[in-house]
Formats: structure tokens, C-alpha cells, sequence
């Protein structure tokens, strides 16, 4: 039979070919010096700090571009950078600030008033002439402003429309970068590819799906960088981006999934990590069914093994909650507010004194989203947890955005109880949004639960107008006392972002604000 | 010919406005709106309502339905909400990279399975016949993202000879070599499945023709088996594989999907995935589409191809 002949020498020239192909992929690719190759999550949106609202997105921006304040290394306090000095009115209602002399933007146009008035006149003035290189999703950080003066290059003052105590946090967030105006006017909506800052690094190049690369700036005014080029790339499979770090692909890896970190045992990697200004929590629907006797509110909190959860679940990478207001606000946080200890005989007490033995419960899970961690599991361990102590949990399972369009609107005749979890920059937004009783779904707020109690609406009030922080802070703290024993929430963690980096880099920290911040970073 | 061709094309045009209507009915309808999916946290009813109207969404179903249509057909398909750029513009990017990768599987998973699938027919439960089921019964049964995975951790992470993702390096020279070596794995992990299929199918269309009458006349006429095996019974059972290869490229296609999520492959299949999640709403009816209109033209050419080599089939 000499037709087999062919097969065979099909299958040489196969193997031959498979050797060769071997031999082109023999080189391991060893990353340069001084290139830092960041692993990201995903695809950023855009670079324009203005249009995007994603932290995949603020960890490229934070090293391109600055804002009038920052936050000071290791907190959330906010400290001078494009602004050196300012002055808040007696009333609290207009800032002043004096700014940095000398900063030009990446493009070489100068940084002065006229730019700041730009920026937050492009986001806020719908008639701005370059309004419609938005949308701004997240302008309404700023909508307590009223008008920004140029009052000459080096100083400009916002008017707020009332007092806002968290204006110069937000001023720190992204959405507070300031843009350079020279290349907003030259490139339209496309500046979110062509981006100019005045930060440490400046843009070099956009290869979608591939890498974001950016430059050191020689001239920046905090001080070069030690860095020459940092790339970003996209790695949206967290066990591909786990497998390039292991095969030295790439430098950093940020968000690394609970199941991994035990990859990166030995002298090869640094594992980081920062508890940040993250809540995870159940909303209990206060209204109607069980959960509107506040005694089987805390019988949940009390029911629920949030040691287990953190420790075994989240195989440690979050810390038991306290309250609603996370530890990283170190100035605003209550350090004398302690965990609901994990109780099963006290929660059996406490719903045999409601009359909520065998109550029926239906809980929405989500099977994944911005901070949610491991939802689905955390969600089964509670479930039963609560099964223990006699209450009958369904689970009702959604995808996220599905998950917030069920949620967001309100429980009310639809469940029980639903995750929730917030990042945010300033203690007065998560509680703002979603504890008080103005802000109950229907007046267009985040209490899915309608918790209501009339002593956390004063001082939430009162928190959002008071200019002196001590102040703030003590309202704060008295405000999480009394939403703690009302426990309109099941407080249950308080995640701690991680990262990776391997023995070649050195002088990188976490930020508790959760940006990545590269410009004290070095590789060799 | 030019008759059939031109008939064929006539029908794909319910067909591709058929589509066009169920994608973007599927994603005005599925729950979950692009301005929530951007403001995350931030959907309060007034900052949606806000973005809605920035972003056009305010409108009516039907007219926005009409309005999309007929920028589509003058070649404007959106610009995409996530990603701050034409659609048209990272479709076309993402589909080359998709090309790239289906196109090397489909050449690989057709030349060796129609090669097995001959192999195995001629040599009927013969040893090589056994051997070439057992491996093909192996690789259908391997889903091709854990085949991919495993690939990737000891080739690429124990053993490093090719890179674990991407398509091109992050520095250095682009060319035909070094995109070879990002191609390698994924290519491979992708044809597996669809190599298997190819193979079993084209056995069985071999064995039935070796069974006809003309190839015991050729046999017995003295024709060389090798000639008599790739020639004369090859041919005749082409007209049975050729469909199976077309329905094959549709799968490799789709299949895509889960090789470039665990590749990071820039391809379309994963352009997809992450604009669903974001409720990237343009980008995911511009992208079903064009790549619909491709598979129709795909099976258009299959379907020529037949008639080609087998005229019955216009009638």
C-alpha cells in the first residue's frame, strides 16, 4: 500500500514544521529596564479624566494629568499640587485658590486660571463650545458649583451654590483632573485618544486591545519620574493575566484574584495590599416583611459569619466591616465601633422575640460587578448562615447591570434583602446617597432599603455643609454609631485591593484611594 | 452561474434586515441600560436620564431603529459609547485580528481532517484507523478554552516557548515570525475541535463513496490505489465535505470567542463579550451585523462552491 507514503511524509514535513516553529518561540521575553508593564483589567474608555468612570481607567490617568489637590501619600486627606494654597469663605460657599507658576501641559500651552475655568466650564456649562466632547457621566461631582472666576492667571475662584464640605475631595478624584485646553480645542471629541496633562508621564502611544504607553515627563514639577516608559496593557481574563505574570510578561499586576495570590508565595513577587474606601453590605428592606422589625435586622448581622466570609471566601483579601463608613476615612471613621460578633444563639433570641422564626426571605445575588468581590459564593455562605439560625433564604441571581436595574429602583415588593457594594472618595457619599430619607429611590436616591431615621438625616446635613474637618469627622462618627445599632445594612466587609509586582521593581505602595500612582516606581 | 450567484445574493438581503431587527430588538430589550452600565454606582434616575439624552437614547424605539438603519446603509455605523471611537473603525480592527486567527485554524482543522478522515477510511478498522478515532474522539471532547488554558500553563508558563497572550509583542520588530509565535497556541487550541468534527465526517463520506461501483471499476481497471483514494474517491466525497467545512468555518468562528478571552486575542469575538457587559448597544449591533453579512457571504461561497462542482445542486 504506497499511498501511506504520502501520510508520512505529510507527517514530517508536520513535525518539521512544528520543531521550527518551536525554535522561533525559544526567546522568553525578558522586559526591559526602566519599562514598567502594568497589567490591567480592561480596555480603558477613554484618557479624558473628564469622560470616564471606571478605576481600570483612573490608574492610566492618575499619571498623566493632576488636579488643583491631591491625596496625601497612604490617605484619603487632601494636600496642595496644581494648587499651592486656598481660602474658603466664611460661609463656605467660595474657594479660592493661588495656583502652582511655571506648569506647562505636555503640549507646551501654559497652565493658569483661563485652563481651570476651561475644564470645569467644558463639563458643567451645557452651552460651552466644547460641551459636546462629552458626555461628563460623573459631572454632577461638581454640581454644587455655580461659577468659576479667573480673577488673574495665577488665582481663580468657584462659587458654590451652597456649602459643600466634599468639594476639594472630589477635586481629587479624576474627575477633578485638569485637562489641557490647547488640545481639547485641537482635537474635539477625539482627545480622549490625544490626551495632554500636566502629570509625570506623558502620552506616547494608543494600540487598542493592545497597550497604552506612556512617557516620562523630564520637566514635571513634582519631580521626574525614575521610570522612561510605562505600559498599560489590557488582560481582561484574570487567570491569562495571572499566567503572564508568572511568565514574566509583565511587571505589575493589579486586582489579583483571591485563588492566585498563592502563586506569588517567594522572593520572586511582592504582594501589596490596601484596605480602601469600599463597603460591601446587604440591603435589608426596611418597609415591609421581617426585615422592618429593626430586631431582625440585627439578628442578621448577627447571624452571618463575617469572619468566615473574609477569611475563607476571600481567602483573606477583606477585612470585617463595622459599620457603613469604611476604616481607610481615618479621620471620619468611629474606631470605637466594633464588628456584630458572629452570634447564632443571640439571632435565634432576637427573631424568637420578633416572631420571625421560619420567616421567608428572597435575596438578590448578582453574578458579578464593580466591587461586588465573589458575589455568588458570599452569597451561598450567607444564605446559609441565615438558614441556620431559621430564617428560609431564596436566592434570586442576576446579572450586574440587570442586578442594579432590580435593585436601584427599590426593594419594595420585590426582596428582602440585596448585595450592594461602593467605592467612593469622600465619607459623605455613600451614606449621602443611601442612608438618608431624601434619598430614597422615589426623590431619585440609592436607599434601595428606605431606612429612615430622622437623627441620621441631621447629621448627614449637617456634615455635608461644615467646613471644619474635626467637625465633620464627629458628626461622622456619631452618624455611624446610631446606623450601626439600627442596622439598616448587614456590614459585612471592607475589601483590600491587591497587586503584584515582581523583584525587579521597587518603591511601589497601594493607594487607599485605590489609583496607581508610578512615578516613585523603579525597575532595574 | 453568474444567474445562481446573483439570486443567492437577492436572498441574503431579508435575511441580513432580519437580523439588523432581532439585534437591535435584543438589545433594547434586555434588561439594563448603557447609562447605568457607565455610571455604575452613580445611576441615580437624574444623571440617567441626562446621558440618556446625551447619548441619543431618549428617542423612540422605532426611530432610533430607522435612524441606525439608514446611517448604516451610508456606511456610518455609531460611534461606540465604551470605547470613544467609530465602530466601524474597531470592527474592522478586531475582525482582521479575528481573520487572522480563524482563518490558520480553518486551514489547519481542514487540511488534517480531511487528511485523517481519508486516512481512516482507506484504512478501515485498521490500526491507523483506530489510532486516528482515538485521538480525534479525544480532541471533540476537550473543551477549547481548557485546552487553551493548559496550553498556556506549560508551554508558555512552565516551559516558555511562546508568549502567553496578545498577537503582537509589546516592543520590538513586527513581523511574519513573531506573529507566528503569538498565533501558534491559539490557533492550535482553536482547530482542535473543529480538526475532529472535520474528520469523522469526512470518514464517513469517504467510506460511503469507496462502496460505489466507479471506484471498483477503477481498481479494476489497474488505477494505482493512492491515485484511486485521493483522486477518483476524494473528489466524488468533496461534494459531501465541502458543506461540512463551510458549517466548520461558522464554528471556528464563534468558537473564537473563548479562545480570544483566554489569548487576549484583539479579535471581534472579545470586542463582543466586553461590549454586551458594558451595554455598548452600537457597537454590539454594528459588530453582530457586519459579521453576519460575513457569514452570509461565507455560506454564499460554499454554496457557489457546490454548484461548481456539482451541478445538480442549482436545480
Amino acid at each position: 500500500m504506497t499511498f501511506m507514503n504520502l501520510p508520512r511524509r505529510a507527517l514530517l514535513a508536520a513535525t518539521a514544521a512544528t520543531a521550527l516553529a518551536l525554535s522561533v518561540g525559544g526567546a522568553a521575553a525578558q522586559t526591559p529596564e526602566n519599562v514598567l508593564i502594568v497589567g490591567q483589567i480592561a480596555e480603558p474608555q477613554a484618557l479624558d479624566p473628564a469622560a470616564v468612570t471606571a478605576v481600570n481607567d483612573f490608574r492610566i490617568l492618575m499619571n498623566m494629568y493632576d488636579g488643583l489637590v491631591r491625596y496625601k501619600d497612604g490617605t484619603l486627606e487632601v494636600e496642595p499640587a496644581l494648587a499651592t494654597d486656598w481660602t474658603i469663605s466664611e460661609d463656605g460657599t467660595v474657594y479660592t485658590f493661588t495656583l502652582r507658576e511655571g506648569v506647562t501641559f505636555h503640549d507646551g500651552s501654559a497652565f493658569d486660571a483661563e485652563a481651570v475655568k476651561f475644564n470645569f466650564d467644558r463639563m458643567l456649562d451645557e452651552a460651552h463650545p466644547y460641551h459636546d466632547t462629552g458626555p461628563f457621566p460623573l459631572a454632577f461631582f461638581f454640581s454644587a458649583v455655580e461659577n468659576v472666576e479667573v480673577i488673574d492667571a495665577q488665582n481663580v475662584a468657584f462659587t458654590l451654590n451652597s456649602p459643600y464640605a466634599p468639594f476639594l475631595s472630589n477635586l481629587a478624584y479624576p474627575t477633578g483632573l485638569i485637562v489641557s485646553p490647547a488640545a481639547v480645542m485641537e482635537h474635539g471629541a477625539d482627545f480622549g485618544r490625544n490626551p495632554s496633562g500636566t502629570g509625570a508621564f506623558t502620552f506616547g502611544e494608543w494600540r487598542s486591545n493592545e497597550a497604552v504607553v506612556v512617557q516620562a515627563n523630564p520637566d514635571y514639577w513634582d519631580g521626574a519620574p525614575a521610570l522612561e516608559t510605562v505600559v498599560f496593557r489590557p488582560i481582561t481574563d484574570a487567570n491569562t493575566r495571572t499566567a503572564e505574570m508568572l511568565a514574566g510578561g509583565i511587571d505589575l499586576m493589579v486586582e489579583v484574584p483571591p485563588v492566585a495570590l498563592s502563586e506569588f508565595q517567594g522572593d520572586s513577587y511582592t504582594v501589596h495590599e490596601q484596605a480602601g474606601p469600599h463597603v460591601w453590605f446587604l440591603i435589608l428592606n426596611a418597609k415591609e416583611g421581617p426585615f422592618a422589625d429593626v430586631r431582625v435586622r440585627q439578628a442578621a448581622n448577627y447571624a452571618i459569619n463575617k469572619e468566615a466570609i473574609v477569611n475563607d471566601v476571600l481567602e483573606g483579601t477583606a477585612e470585617v466591616a463595622a459599620g457603613p463608613t469604611p476604616p481607610a476615612f481615618a479621620w471620619a471613621y468611629n474606631p470605637d465601633l466594633e464588628p456584630y460578633p458572629y452570634d447564632p444563639d443571640r439571632a435565634r433570641a432576637l427573631l424568637a422575640e420578633a416572631g420571625a422564626e421560619g420567616a421567608e426571605l428572597t435575596f438578590y445575588v448578582t453574578e458579578g460587578g464593580s466591587g461586588m468581590l465573589d458575589p455568588v459564593a458570599m452569597g451561598t455562605a450567607i444564605q446559609a448562615d441565615l438558614e441556620a439560625v431559621g430564617l428560609d433564604v431564596t436566592i434570586e441571581t442576576y446579572e450586574w447591570n440587570t442586578f442594579l436595574g432590580n435593585v436601584n429602583p427599590g426593594l419594595e415588593g420585590k426582596a428582602d434583602m440585596a448585595q450592594m457594594a461602593w467605592m467612593t472618595n469622600d465619607p459623605d457619599t455613600l451614606p449621602f446617597l443611601a442612608l438618608r430619607t431624601e434619598a430614597w429611590p422615589d426623590k431619585g436616591g440609592f436607599n434601595s432599603g428606605y431606612y429612615s431615621n430622622p437623627e441620621v438625616d441631621v447629621l448627614l446635613d449637617a456634615a455635608r455643609v461644615e467646613t471644619d474637618q474635626s467637625e465633620r469627622a464627629r458628626l461622622y462618627q456619631e452618624m455611624q454609631v446610631i446606623v450601626q445599632e439600627d442596622a439598616p445594612w448587614v456590614f459585612v466587609a471592607n475589601w483590600k485591593q491587591n497587586a503584584v509586582t515582581s523583584d525587579r521593581v521597587g518603591g511601589f505602595s497601594l493607594q487607599p484611594s485605590f489609583f496607581l500612582l508610578l512615578d516613585d516606581v523603579t525597575k532595574n | 452561474m453568474t444567474g445562481y450567484i446573483l439570486k443567492r445574493l437577492l436572498s441574503a438581503i431579508p435575511v441580513l434586515l432580519g437580523i439588523s431587527v432581532i439585534v437591535f430588538l435584543i438589545m433594547a430589550m434586555i434588561p439594563g441600560d448603557p447609562a447605568t452600565a457607565i455610571l455604575g454606582s452613580y445611576a441615580t434616575p437624574e444623571n440617567v436620564e441626562k446621558l440618556n439624552r446625551d447619548l441619543g437614547l431618549d428617542q423612540g424605539l422605532v426611530p432610533r431603529y430607522f435612524i441606525w438603519l439608514g446611517n448604516m446603509l451610508q456606511g456610518d455605523f455609531g460611534r461606540s459609547f465604551a470605547l470613544n471611537r467609530p465602530v466601524l473603525d474597531e470592527v474592522l480592527d478586531r475582525f482582521g485580528a479575528t481573520l487572522i486567527l480563524a482563518g490558520t485554524s480553518f486551514v489547519m482543522c481542514s487540511i488534517l481532517g480531511i487528511a485523517a478522515g481519508v486516512i481512516s477510511a482507506a484504512r478501515q478498522y485498521g490500526f491507523a484507523d483506530k489510532a486516528i478515532t482515538f485521538v480525534v474522539l479525544l480532541g471533540i471532547s476537550i473543551p477549547s478554552f481548557f485546552l487553551g488554558m493548559m496550553m498556556i500553563l506549560i508551554f508558555a508558563v512552565q516551559l516558555r516557548w511562546f508568549p502567553v497572550s496578545g498577537m503582537w509583542p509589546i516592543y520590538g520588530d513586527r513581523n511574519l515570525w513573531v506573529l507566528m509565535d503569538h498565533l501558534a497556541m491559539p490557533a492550535i487550541a482553536l482547530a482542535v475541535v473543529a480538526t475532529g468534527v472535520i474528520a469523522r465526517l469526512a470518514r464517513s463520506a469517504m467510506l460511503e463513496v469507496l462502496r460505489q461501483d466507479f471506484i471498483r471499476t477503477a481498481r479494476a481497471k489497474g488505477v494505482h490505489e493512492r491515485r484511486v483514494i485521493w483522486r477518483h474517491a476524494l473528489r466524488a466525497a468533496m461534494v459531501s465535505i465541502i458543506p461540512i467545512l463551510g458549517i466548520q468555518a461558522g464554528f471556528v468562528l464563534s468558537g473564537a470567542v473563548y479562545i480570544e478571552m483566554v489569548f487576549q486575542w484583539p479579535g471581534v469575538g472579545r470586542m463582543l463579550v466586553d461590549a454586551i457587559l458594558k451595554r455598548d448597544i452600537l457597537l454590539v449591533q454594528g459588530g453582530v451585523v457586519f459579521i453576519a453579512a460575513c457569514y452570509v457571504m461565507f455560506n454564499i461561497m460554499v454554496d457557489v462552491a457546490q454548484a461548481l462542482l456539482d451541478p445538480r445542486i442549482k436545480t
